[in-house]
């Protein structure tokens, strides 16, 4: 190496390295432009989309729910709004130690422990995964500003303004309203659903979920420019699009019949159900189940205290509508299809006159009346006031061969669905001889025997194997009142918009009909007219004083392992009746002691009259 | 017609009798003027992007970066000028003296440092921060070379070649340790380049190179692996994290995604003021380490590959200077100069595209910031004297 300053450096000597350094310089320009050239010219459109995305949060905007009248447009359901504490699972801190420091800075806020919240979020997972988890409903706005200013220290958690279900009236037709809550992933995938996203709000329960495709309205969006740290720039609103309401539904529900139903039931403190229903076209005034619950307990987060009260209550099982979900012998009120099918087959006449002597016996078997009362001659119509018990044997004994009585109560509607507009319909039972026999072939009976006699009269009295529900009944007696119609049963009468004007009246025509022969149903309204009102009438002690005339049929029904169920169907006004209400009261003894009564508020509250105090007392079924 | 010709042939000028025109007596008849064109072409880009690009930066003040870099440009350009004039030998003898200043200044920042960010660069004076370590890039530059022409002739080559490693690590060491990763870079490249001008033989740099291969494989995975790590943990994964982006994408890798995606959502023209990405502050550090990303979207390919282009220029005016040197030291100064040059520009734009780690080195003549402005265009100015001095002694060739 030979450097002296005052000459030029050798040349071949420093061209090469020139020339070398030069290579580098031209090699690393190019890997410079190529790279350049990748990116911006053949991936360009990628990373647009790339920038696009980044720079544009969208946000949803929560539509409110339609609100839930009553058929004078009295709410039974709105909003209200509520400001959650939510949290945002997939924002959470990947590592664990500082995730676990968030969700206690989280708890301090919500007041809740580590474990709750680690509960919390397990429990929203596995309703919805990746829906934002509500920590806590109704947070003050002093927790908004909190949250916001810190935003840093929570990432994932966000103070969301909701709509929440509000019920004026609390527990108020809680089984008819049903309740929401999160869609479920399965429901995701249904066609119904389509659209929505985890998180969002459907009707899990009666109406609200029977109805919920107008209850539901669309959610907004509203998208919004971003900086890096995901705050709004100033005038960065780019699009937004309103959230459309939902559509306000009304019930064929009177709330204040409503009301006195589900008074009467809970003033006697005891399980039972009710429904109103117009019979011509099977609008229902009122219906409801007690022991009830309030559908705002079903808001998320539930204490565990609600838990176990709301669904782990085997015996009082508030949740369920035992006016359509029940399973019951009737009792007494089941003699109308026993004596529909006697006359229609020719069995009997409205006039054929029977002995009752109290009691008769079945192959070795005694079957009595209620209190052993020997009635004497009695012809349908008293058979039905006094609620001769023998009148019915004899006429279940007469079908026994046949299947005429099974016949007659299926095309009432016993034993079938309803074809109820809300979910919550229950299995029954209409027991028959084919019936029988593949219970007893699948070895489920207690006893292997063959479909007797007896069977059948317990049928015709409606006692034994039947299983059914004061729903059923209703169609039934609605049959008899209008001649012949079986109706859909709904309480869904029109969609309206937020102002008002209605969109969509819903018709449920008749579902079948039926002939029945005017004389027959003449001579049954009689008993029953009878039975509610005159003289010896099983329920003249408590309808007797009732300026509306009506009829109407007590039942007792003997349940295994429970006390007798009270039972009261009636048609009114008699003699052309448009309303049937049917009221049952587990243990609640004989047909006149609690369901007559139960009825009897009902009916005040339908025709706006009260009755007068009686003193005769009905007899005895 | 005669007289004319006549007057031609009496008005011959004697040969080496310099007529002293006015482009000469302005010191500018020597320029290399393709170098002054790409380096005032792009520090105009520079201010034009950062007035376009920065409006909403300073609430209050939309030309704040703007006019503070037009500044810098007027006092850098003037600077070149007047170093233009100045015959660059005179540094060599100034060699001590400006490696003394070299040293002591980026230690004083130590003690009177202004710290930003967790590290002391700067000094804080009046109207600007003025940054050592970014003039003395260029002062260890012309030392260097002093002390590699001056030692030429002592010791062995072995001897030379580890004095000079010293003499250039020193400094590299105290910016590393202010911290200021990048700049210690860049000061180890240039000391690197010096000797290879120098003619340090090829043999010592393959050793060089095994020995910088093997520290780096220490500095990055062994000291961390026995607990003792030499850099920062914020160091570390900058250096490291470019190789998988995607990992890093909320960390360090995020700064690079964020100016890929700016780049490549550039496309062929630009996205002008609907540039989002860098003007939403996806980009961080968009007018200094990060405004290459800002042209790749605003200005697009077209205006991405100009700024390249313009460097590549400068580079290559660098390197041709570097032969018509009339002596050995502007030989090794230019050489200097140019290969730092190569290495800032090369770090910077491959930061900006992903394919390069994070080590805050500023894009010469482009990123925002006095101290390196000023200081490339004084290198710039080293460079043109350089060429004017090769053109008065008459010996320049025209190669190229």
């Amino acid at each position: 190496m030979y450097l002296r300053n005052d000459q030029r450096p050798q040349g071949s000597r420093l061209s090469l390295r020139v020339a070398v350094v030069g290579g580098v310089g031209v090699a690393l320009f190019a890997v410079l432009f190529f790279r350049l050239w990748n990116l911006q010219v053949l991936s360009g459109d990628e990373y647009l989309a790339e920038a696009q995305n980044n720079r544009t949060r969208e946000f949803k905007v929560i539509a409110p729910r339609g609100d839930i009248l009553d058929r004078n447009g009295e709410v039974l359901v709105d909003n209200r709004t509520s400001l959650a504490l939510q949290l945002n699972t997939e924002k959470l801190p990947e590592d664990p130690a500082e995730e676990r420091a968030e969700l206690a800075r989280v708890g301090d806020l919500a007041h809740m422990s580590l474990r709750q919240i680690r509960r919390t979020i397990a429990k929203g997972e596995e309703v919805a995964a990746g829906a934002p988890v509500t920590l806590r409903q109704d947070v003050g706005f002093d927790l908004i500003a909190y949250v916001e200013e810190n935003q840093d220290e929570f990432p994932g958690v966000a103070v969301q303004r909701v709509f929440v279900r509000h019920y004026p009236d609390g527990t108020r037709a809680a089984h008819v309203l049903g309740s929401v809550g999160e869609v479920s992933e399965e429901e995701l995938k249904q066609a119904e659903f389509k659209g929505l996203e985890p998180g969002d709000e459907v009707g899990k329960a009666g109406a609200e979920y029977s109805y919920d495709r107008f209850l539901r309205g669309e959610p907004g969006h509203t998208r919004i420019q971003v900086n890096a740290l995901g705050q709004p720039t100033p005038g960065g609103q780019l699009v937004s699009e309103p959230p459309t309401p939902g559509n306000s539904l009304k019930l064929t529900i009177d709330g204040k019949v409503q009301a006195a139903g589900e008074g009467a039931l809970g003033a006697r403190g005891l399980p039972g159900a009710f429904i109103s229903m117009n019979i011509d076209t099977g609008e229902i005034l009122a219906m409801g189940s007690n022991p009830t619950y309030d559908p705002t307990e079903l808001t998320p987060p539930m204490t565990q205290a609600q838990v176990n009260q709301l669904y782990r209550d085997p015996v009082l099982a508030p949740l369920v509508n035992r006016a359509t979900e029940g399973a019951y012998p009737t009792g007494s009120i089941f003699k109308i299809i026993t004596a529909l099918a006697a006359l229609e087959n020719g069995v009997i006449t409205p006039d054929t006159v029977v002995q009752d002597n109290g009691k008769i016996e079945v192959g070795g078997q005694p079957f009595e009346n209620a209190g052993g009362v020997a009635h004497g001659a009695v012809e349908l119509r008293r058979a039905l006031q006094v609620s001769s018990d023998v009148y019915f044997y004899l006429l279940g004994l007469d079908m026994w061969k046949t299947n005429d009585l099974q016949e007659w109560a299926h095309k009432l509607g016993i034993g079938r669905p309803a074809g109820l507009d809300l979910p919550e319909e229950g299995e029954t039972l209409l027991p028959s001889k084919a019936w029988h026999e593949q219970f007893v072939k699948e070895g489920l009976a207690l006893e292997d025997r063959p479909w007797s006699a007896g069977d059948n009269i317990q049928l015709a009295t409606g006692q034994g194997d039947l299983q059914t529900n004061p729903l059923q009944m209703a169609i039934a007696y609605a049959a008899l009142g209008n001649g012949g119609k079986i109706v859909t049963p709904h309480v869904g009468l029109e969609v309206e918009d937020a102002a008002g004007r209605v969109l969509k009246e819903f018709s449920f025509g008749a579902r079948r009909r039926i002939h029945i022969d005017p004389t027959f149903r003449t001579a049954i309204l009689e008993g029953l007219h009878a039975a509610a009102q005159e003289g010896e009438g099983t329920a003249a002690g408590v309808f007797g004083g009732f300026p509306i005339e009506i009829a109407g049929k007590t039942g007792t029904a003997e349940r295994p392992g429970h006390g007798d169920q009270s039972w009261f169907a009636a048609l009114s006004p008699y003699p052309n009746p448009r309303i049937v209400t049917v009221a049952t009261v587990e243990e609640g003894g004989f047909g006149a002691e609690s369901a007559a009564p139960a009825v009897l508020d009902i009916l005040e509250a339908i025709y706006d009259k009260q009755a007068s105090a009686v003193s005769s007392a009905g007899g005895a079924e | 017609m005669t007289m004319y010709a006549t007057r031609t042939r009496n008005a011959r000028p004697e040969p080496f009798t310099v007529h002293v025109g006015i482009a000469e007596r302005l010191g500018i008849a020597h320029l290399d003027w393709p170098l002054t064109l790409a380096a005032v072409s792009l520090i105009v880009f520079s201010v034009f992007t950062l007035g376009q690009a920065t409006q909403n930066d300073v609430p209050g003040d939309p030309n704040y970066y703007l006019d503070r870099q037009a500044i810098y440009a007027l006092l850098g350009i003037v600077g070149m000028f007047v170093l233009t004039r100045i015959d660059y030998s005179r540094f060599r003898e100034l060699r001590v003296g400006i490696y003394t200043f070299l040293c002591a200044s980026v230690s004083l920042v130590f003690v009177f440092g202004f710290a930003a960010r967790g590290s002391r660069r700067s000094f804080e004076l009046p109207f600007f921060s003025f940054q050592p370590s970014e003039l003395g890039k260029l002062l260890l530059v012309l030392a260097l070379a002093g002390f590699v022409i001056d030692g030429a002739r002592r010791g062995s080559e072995v001897q030379r070649t580890i004095r000079y490693l010293c003499l250039g690590l020193a400094p590299a060491a105290l910016v590393f340790l202010q911290p200021d990763l990048g700049t210690s870079m860049v000061y180890v490249v240039a000391t690197l380049a010096v000797m290879y001008f120098g003619g340090v033989p090829w043999t010592h740099f393959a050793v060089i190179g095994g020995a910088l291969v093997a520290l780096v494989a220490l500095v990055l995975v062994v000291a961390p692996a026995v607990g003792t790590p030499v850099l920062k943990g914020y160091q570390q994964e900058r250096l490291t994290s470019f190789l998988s982006p995607h990992e890093h994408e909320a960390g360090a890798g995020y700064q690079q995604n964020q100016s890929v995606i700016a780049t490549g959502a550039g496309q062929l023209t630009g996205r002008g003021d609907k540039a989002t990405q860098t003007r939403l502050d996806f980009v961080p550090e968009r007018h200094t380490d990060f405004i290459f990303a800002v042209i790749g979207e605003r200005y697009g390919f077209m205006g991405a590959a100009l700024v390249l282009f313009l460097y590549a220029l400068l580079f290559w005016r660098a390197l041709r200077i570097t032969t018509l040197s009339k002596n050995s030291y502007g030989t090794l100064v230019a050489g200097g100069i140019a290969v730092a040059l190569l290495f800032q520009t090369f770090v910077n734009v491959g930061m900006n595209l992903g394919i390069m780690p994070i080590t805050g080195i500023p894009l010469p003549l482009m990123s925002y910031g006095g101290s390196s402005v000023v200081a490339t265009f004084l290198a710039i100015g080293v460079l043109q004297s350089i060429n004017v001095q090769a053109h008065l002694s008459q010996k320049g060739r025209f190669a190229w």
